[in-house]
């Protein structure tokens, strides 16, 4: 599907029932729909028997919509909608797990402060560190890493929401 | 009331009156209760779970209802699953219920267990795991409000033995409680006017119905529509039954092994309202050059189909009865008849046809039977030329009544179709055609015409080879004839013999009409075991993926 188009990473707001099995029912069907799901994160709302999924998915337009009319026909997802990316706000966190050689803590710990992240833990070896904003500000604060010193990292997936209407 | 007697009460509820139902283990309950509570159910145990499923599938699809299954766990439920996506693929309703191991036991690897709402999820429209005896009836409730409705399909309800056992008072509810679900009742009035106004402009419309008319049962307003607007119609496999009053109007099926004529509509027209139809690829062929000429109009119950194969012109999400009674309350101003014409002059050059020399032609005998049995005979195939043939030579012209696996190309789908659609319409001619082949994929079930004394008229038409990959390997594979030689078939005269099932054969085209009248006037079941020309091939053939036009009429 849309081979030739060009295909783009798309934010797909899903919000469902919580009822047992939802989450796999919403992503067994885009994968056997034929798409890929790049993140997806999943959380209350202020309903407290509805769930928020948050998917990231490739795809040209015409199949971003296709997986919304999809979507629908799961009984248990009551909206879908997608995050424009106009009025998109979108963050993720990040828990990084760093290995520091002897004689680099400050200079790793003035990055950091660059990055408005934080320190969680510390031990002899390194730091957890704590970092919030776009995909893009993690890929680039973990791009100051060598490959080795990073131990672990766990994401969260993205959240998004579109901006209030400016008009 | 214990569970299973809440299952059985609500079935009454919603008014069944036929179960398709095969015990075991996990669903001993339910049917102790069926024993001592089931007046008014009548219960149709076949021989094999996918044999109930399917007779279940053409018991729906013949009568409209919805089909209901009720097999024990594991390998019961493991044994619907080619049913279920059957009904699936075609839009049937169903309701499955299987019995499931007791609570306490699920993900324990129990004896017969099977991840049943985890197997069918990709297969259903919905499914449910009843793990809570309050949530039973409500359930049960939400299952036949959810295949019945909207776009129809299959429901699986799976019980647990516990809850089964479970008491708890009984209240069907009337509300299925299920806000978000909320099918389309009439097509949006704009669209409409839009769609009167684009006929107007149109020198070359077509209707393309499918299967969707005759789900919503819009036959009689579709023929309606055509009688007043002139405009003429193709109807894919699956929404054969279209009977306008000048025959010039009706162009047969399209796609694949369509007529040519039908297809030279499609690919010459210059609108097209297509009418409860998925867009396949059995029907579209190239879909970069579909209907390459045409402005499309798309009505459809389900919106997810609008644009999914084919993009659209303009699209009406709305059930096809509906959308058909606002057409027809509309005024059409337009004269078709060149148009008309223009389809007749290339279906006089371009008839279906087959030689008639020589051998027995199982198009002859489809031909055959079209003319000899009644108008509203209900017409079982299985999968593979034995389909195609009937989709291009029986005439039907009434709703409901040719089943066949249209989606998912279901082998074995015949047989136990058949005796669906003969529990489900007793008064009525039901006559099965298959292959050699795929009659022997449920033939077991030819037990259970003998065991409900029902009548089924069945022609198997043994051309000693799994015919229609045949047909693929002697045009593409250099007639390499891998895995389709079916020279050791058994005797099937003495097969339904040992069934008690009356059967003759039928060996060559003198006799055929004799014979085929015998099956038409004959008070019981019967069989004619037909052995046909080995090498007749289904044509025209479109190519898997080539246009519409690019069709093959000779080997």
């Amino acid at each position: 599907m849309g081979e030739n188009q060009q295909l783009s990473d798309h934010i797909v707001s899903v919000l469902v029932n919580n009822h047992p099995g939802v989450l796999s029912k919403v992503t067994s069907l885009i994968t056997r729909r034929g798409f890929n799901i790049d993140g997806i994160s999943a959380g209350n709302t202020k309903q407290s028997d509805m769930f928020r999924l948050t998917i990231v998915v490739k795809g040209d337009d015409r199949s971003i919509e296709q997986i919304q009319k999809q979507l629908y026909k799961i009984i248990d997802v009551v909206k879908v909608w997608t995050i424009t990316n106009e009025s998109k706000l979108d963050r993720e966190i990040g828990l990084i797990k760093i290995r520091i050689p002897h004689g680099q803590r400050n200079e790793i710990l003035q990055m950091i402060n660059v990055f408005k992240a934080s320190v969680l833990d510390a031990g002899p070896e390194g730091f957890i560190v704590e970092i919030t904003g776009t995909t893009e500000k993690i890929d680039s604060f973990l791009s100051l890493f060598e490959h080795h010193q990073i131990v672990e990292v766990a994401r969260s997936g993205i959240v998004a929401m579109n901006r209030w209407d400016k008009k | 009331m214990n569970g299973a007697r809440i299952v059985i009460e609500s079935l009454k509820k919603e008014g069944v009156d036929t179960l398709f139902c095969y015990t075991g283990g996990a669903v001993i309950s339910i049917f102790d209760e069926l024993h001592k509570h089931g007046e008014g159910l009548r219960l149709i145990q076949p021989r094999h779970e996918q044999g109930g499923t399917h007779a279940a599938d053409g018991y729906a699809r013949s009568t409209g209802k919805t089909g209901v299954v009720l097999v024990t766990s594991g390998p019961g439920a493991t044994n619907t699953i080619t049913g279920i996506a059957t009904a699936y693929m075609d839009s049937i309703p169903l309701v499955v219920i299987t019995g499931q191991v007791s609570t306490d036991k699920i993900g324990t690897d129990a004896f017969q267990e099977a991840d049943v709402t985890g197997i069918t999820l990709p297969i259903t429209k919905a499914n449910f795991l009843v793990k809570d005896i309050k949530d039973l009836a409500l359930t049960i409730k939400r299952a036949f409000y959810l295949a019945g409705t909207g776009r129809p399909g299959p429901v699986v309800v799976d019980i647990p033995g516990n809850v089964q056992r479970q008491d708890y008072p009984f209240r069907y509810p009337d509300d299925p409680q299920l806000p978000n679900y909320r099918p389309k009742t009439t097509g949006h009035p704009k669209q409409i006017r839009t769609t009167v106004k684009m006929l107007e402009k149109a020198k070359k419309p077509l209707i393309l119905a499918g299967g969707g008319i005759n789900l919503s049962e819009a036959n009689d307003e579709l023929n309606k529509f055509l009688n007043k607007s002139g405009i003429p119609v193709a109807t894919t496999l699956m929404g054969h039954g279209i009977n306008p009053e000048d025959e010039r109007l009706y162009c047969g099926f399209m796609g694949m092994h369509g007529t040519l004529y039908a297809n030279y509509a499609i690919q010459n027209a210059d609108l097209i309202i297509a009418i409860g139809v998925r867009f396949s690829d059995r029907i579209t062929g190239d879909t970069s050059v579909f209907a390459k000429n045409a402005k499309l109009i798309h009505v459809d119950i389900d919106p997810a189909e609008i644009g999914k194969n084919i993009p659209v012109d303009l699209p009406i999400v709305g059930p096809a009865t509906s959308v058909l009674k606002e057409l027809n309350a509309s005024d059409i101003h337009g004269n078709y008849s060149h148009w008309v014409d223009e389809i007749d002059e290339y279906r006089r050059k371009n008839p279906l046809t087959y030689d008639k020399e020589g051998l027995l032609k199982p198009q002859y005998l489809v031909e055959l039977a079209s003319r000899i049995f009644p108008d509203n005979t209900i017409v079982a195939t299985d999968v593979g030329q034995n389909q195609m043939w009937v989709g291009q030579y029986y005439r039907f012209r009434y709703p409901r009544t040719f089943l066949t696996s249209g989606g998912l190309g279901t082998m074995g789908f015949g047989l136990p179709a058949a005796i669906g659609a003969a529990v489900g319409n007793p008064d009525r001619e039901v006559l099965m055609f298959s292959g050699d082949g795929g009659f022997q994929m449920n033939m077991q079930e030819l037990n259970t015409i003998r065991k409900y004394k029902l009548k089924v008229k069945m022609i198997i038409m043994d051309n000693s080879y799994l015919g229609m990959v045949r047909q693929w390997q002697e045009l593409l594979f250099d007639k390499r004839y891998s895995g389709t030689d079916m020279n050791d078939n058994p005797d099937f005269l003495k097969l339904a013999e040992v069934f008690g099932i009356k059967a003759v054969r039928l060996e060559d085209a003198a006799h055929a009409e004799e014979i085929i009248r015998e099956l038409a006037e004959c008070q019981t079941s019967m069989l004619v075991h037909a052995v046909v020309d080995p090498k007749q091939n289904v044509l025209p053939m479109v190519p898997a993926g080539k246009p519409l036009d690019k069709v093959i009429t000779k080997f």
